[in-house]
């Protein structure tokens, strides 16, 4: 997995709430068997129109907008599963993701994947949002060492959350399936005692 | 210390805690799909990490499956290939799968219960987040992304923090024509969409006690719509009658040993959850939803709120084409939907064509219904169903996850409406620009003969 330890990005801006797996990848792209190449259908049916042109309005299509940043409304990545959501992000070029509030499943998805949820209060979103309305070209700090974000070049900061173990994985590009592994011994005593 | 139906199973399953991390949890059983394990085994098979337990994995192809002509190669060359993948990895790896057209096939939460793999007191997993339907049996059943698939591949293990504790008791009696999925539509209108993120549910209450499996199904699988990793229903008498003489189900005396055990797993009285929320069956009626999450439901006879002030429910009204304080009553409607891992067991058959039969379907509309498993499907067709729906118009199709998520051929029309059985109604769920009200199979039966929205409740005997 890859390493992360601290960012300076502009971001991009999408206000939604709710924003479901379904709407980070459709469905039908899930079709493929590698992780590779699902950036190109991230948020798919938001960022062309009906009649299959580029939908203008939408945030990833604002030429204002860049960045490796998403901020995004509260409860992002609820519903399905599919890691390829996840994927898609990363392959785009996310690299974090801001909200209030992100689903079980996703949050997980997306550490797994070196993708960082950065959860923030209600309030600080708003703050947030607004800057880069004002400024598209904001930019944001994300320290995970210190567990902080913050604007540059603004007083807004705030501590984020991050259970302890996900963060040294991030820091050292660590996964779960390295750890496991290395437990094979213990996991082959406790089955051992569940014939018992 | 007083504990939980779901401490009990959590901590029986484990092995290890990490300071101030998360806890090695086993896994007594994995369901994997064509859909989300490819990846799982390239990742192994990079590491050069090998399947630790093939023999506690089962296999199903449902979610990209055709539910026509299933005899027939696939036509989509993507969707083949994905479906031949999964054979080849079961294969090489030794894998039980119960491929496209098996006797056991369907919609993998459908046929781990229906085979008796899915038992009280187990950990369950799948890549798929309606894992949390095999908590009616009183299991720990969750959704996971590739890379915890990949993990169980290789430990048979997950690291996973402990998730809170919540429970929903619902107590009285549910009216007349109040099926199951009203039951838990209406749960997750009142909490909402993310009420439960970070939390297990139990669900507690005579409403539970009386209902069947296949009902205690249909609520435990939409649990992850109001964000709880999964949900669980205390096992009883009924869950053990469920469960015994099914053909991967302890039989004999083992059977007797395993049930002693089972009655041992319901929550202790007085047992503290960390977030407690009751409800009376009384208020509950047939729901519909008509907005883009689950939690947008209102009773089928009430008004969308008019109350949406935020920028996402407008554009969730505006997608489907609804205004605020309108009435779905009278709403034409184009095509339905009876299927998916929430409602495609034959009791919701058998409910659809209680109402069915000697009636015609409208004839706007196109009503599919699609059995969630092979011996569904052979249920309705020995049990007669199958002629009541022929006769009232309505298309039988295979087995399958179908027009739940769309991604075989069953796809909604862009701009049409689909009462639909499925668990969500997000935009585009069913298909590119479709939009989909949720409903019970009542609800969906009586919309494709009617050809609109009706006031279910004045069409009951």
């Amino acid at each position: 997995m890859k390493k992360f330890t601290s960012l300076v990005s502009s971001a991009v801006l999408l206000v939604n709430e709710n924003i479901d797996t379904d709407q980070i990848i459709p469905a039908r792209f899930l079709k493929a068997t590698d992780r590779e190449g699902f950036g190109i259908n991230l948020f798919r049916d938001w960022k062309f129109q009906k009649n299959g042109e580029l939908n203008k309005e939408f945030a990833l299509n604002n030429p204002n907008y860049s960045g490796s940043i998403l901020v995004s409304g509260n409860n992002f990545g609820c519903g399905s599963s599919r890691e390829h959501a996840a994927w898609a992000l990363s392959d785009y070029g996310f690299q974090v993701i801001v909200s209030s509030f992100f689903a079980d499943i996703f949050k997980g998805n997306a550490l797994n994947n070196g993708l960082l949820p950065v959860q923030v209060s209600e309030v600080f979103l708003k703050a947030l949002f607004q800057k880069i309305k004002d400024n598209p070209k904001t930019e944001i700090e994300i320290n995970l060492t210190e567990q902080v974000i913050s604007v540059k070049g603004t007083e807004l900061s705030e501590d984020f959350e991050i259970d302890p173990y996900k963060k040294t994985c991030l820091i050292n590009g660590y996964d779960d399936i390295d750890f496991l592994v290395a437990s094979i011994n213990k996991i082959e005593a406790f089955e051992a005692l569940q014939q018992h | 210390m007083k504990k939980t139906l779901f401490d009990k199973v959590w901590d029986a399953h484990v092995v290890d805690s990490i300071e101030n991390g998360p806890q090695v949890l086993y896994i007594d059983k994995h369901l994997i799909h064509e859909v989300t394990s490819p990846q799982a085994f390239r990742e192994l098979e990079d590491r050069g990490v090998p399947i630790l337990r093939p023999e506690q994995i089962v296999a199903t192809a449902d979610h990209n499956t055709p539910t026509t002509n299933q005899h027939l190669p696939i036509k989509d060359a993507l969707s083949r290939n994905q479906l031949n993948e999964l054979s080849a990895n079961c294969l090489k790896n030794g894998i039980t799968l119960y491929e496209l057209g098996h006797k056991n096939n369907g919609i993998v939460h459908v046929i781990a219960p229906e085979l008796g793999i899915t038992q009280p007191g187990m950990t369950i997993v799948c890549g798929d987040s309606h894992t949390s339907t095999h908590g009616a049996f009183g299991a720990i059943a969750f959704g996971i992304g590739t890379s915890q698939v990949a993990q169980v591949f290789a430990s048979q293990c997950l690291l996973l923090a402990k998730p809170k504790s919540l429970r929903v008791t619902v107590n009285g009696t549910l009216k007349n024509g109040v099926l199951p999925k009203d039951v838990i539509l209406y749960i997750i209108a009142k909490l909402g969409t993310n009420a439960g993120t970070g939390y297990f549910c139990e669900y507690a209450g005579d409403v539970f006690e009386d209902m069947s499996m296949e009902g205690r199904m249909t609520v435990c699988n939409m649990s992850i719509e109001m964000g709880a990793r999964g949900g669980m229903i205390a096992p009883d008498d009924t869950t053990f009658a469920y469960v015994k003489g099914r053909e991967f189900a302890p039989t004999g005396d083992e059977f007797d040993k395993k049930v002693a055990f089972w009655k041992t797993l319901p929550s202790d009285e007085g047992a503290t959850f960390d977030r407690e929320y009751h409800f009376e069956a009384a208020d509950i009626e047939p729901m519909i939803t008509y907005g883009t999450n689950p939690g947008m439901g209102i009773k089928i006879t009430g008004n969308i709120p008019t109350n949406l002030t935020d920028d996402s429910a407008k554009k969730s009204l505006a997608y489907m084409g609804f205004e605020q304080g309108e009435s779905l009553i009278n709403k034409p409607i184009n095509f339905v939907f009876i299927g998916s891992c929430t409602n495609s067991r034959i009791e919701d058959f058998r409910t659809a064509a209680g109402f069915i039969k000697g009636k015609q379907k409208a004839e706007n509309v196109t009503a599919w219904l699609v059995p969630g498993s092979k011996k569904v499907e052979s249920q309705i067709i020995d049990e007669g169903l199958k002629d009541i729906f022929d006769e009232a118009g309505f298309e039988l199709r295979q087995p399958g996850c179908s027009a739940c998520l769309a991604m075989n051929d069953d796809k909604i029309p862009q701009g049409e409406y689909c009462v639909s059985t499925s668990n969500r109604n997000f935009e585009g769920r069913q298909g590119q620009g479709s939009r989909t009200i949720l409903a019970s199979p009542l609800v969906a039966a009586a919309t494709a003969i009617e050809g609109k929205i009706i006031d279910i409740t004045k069409h009951l005997n």
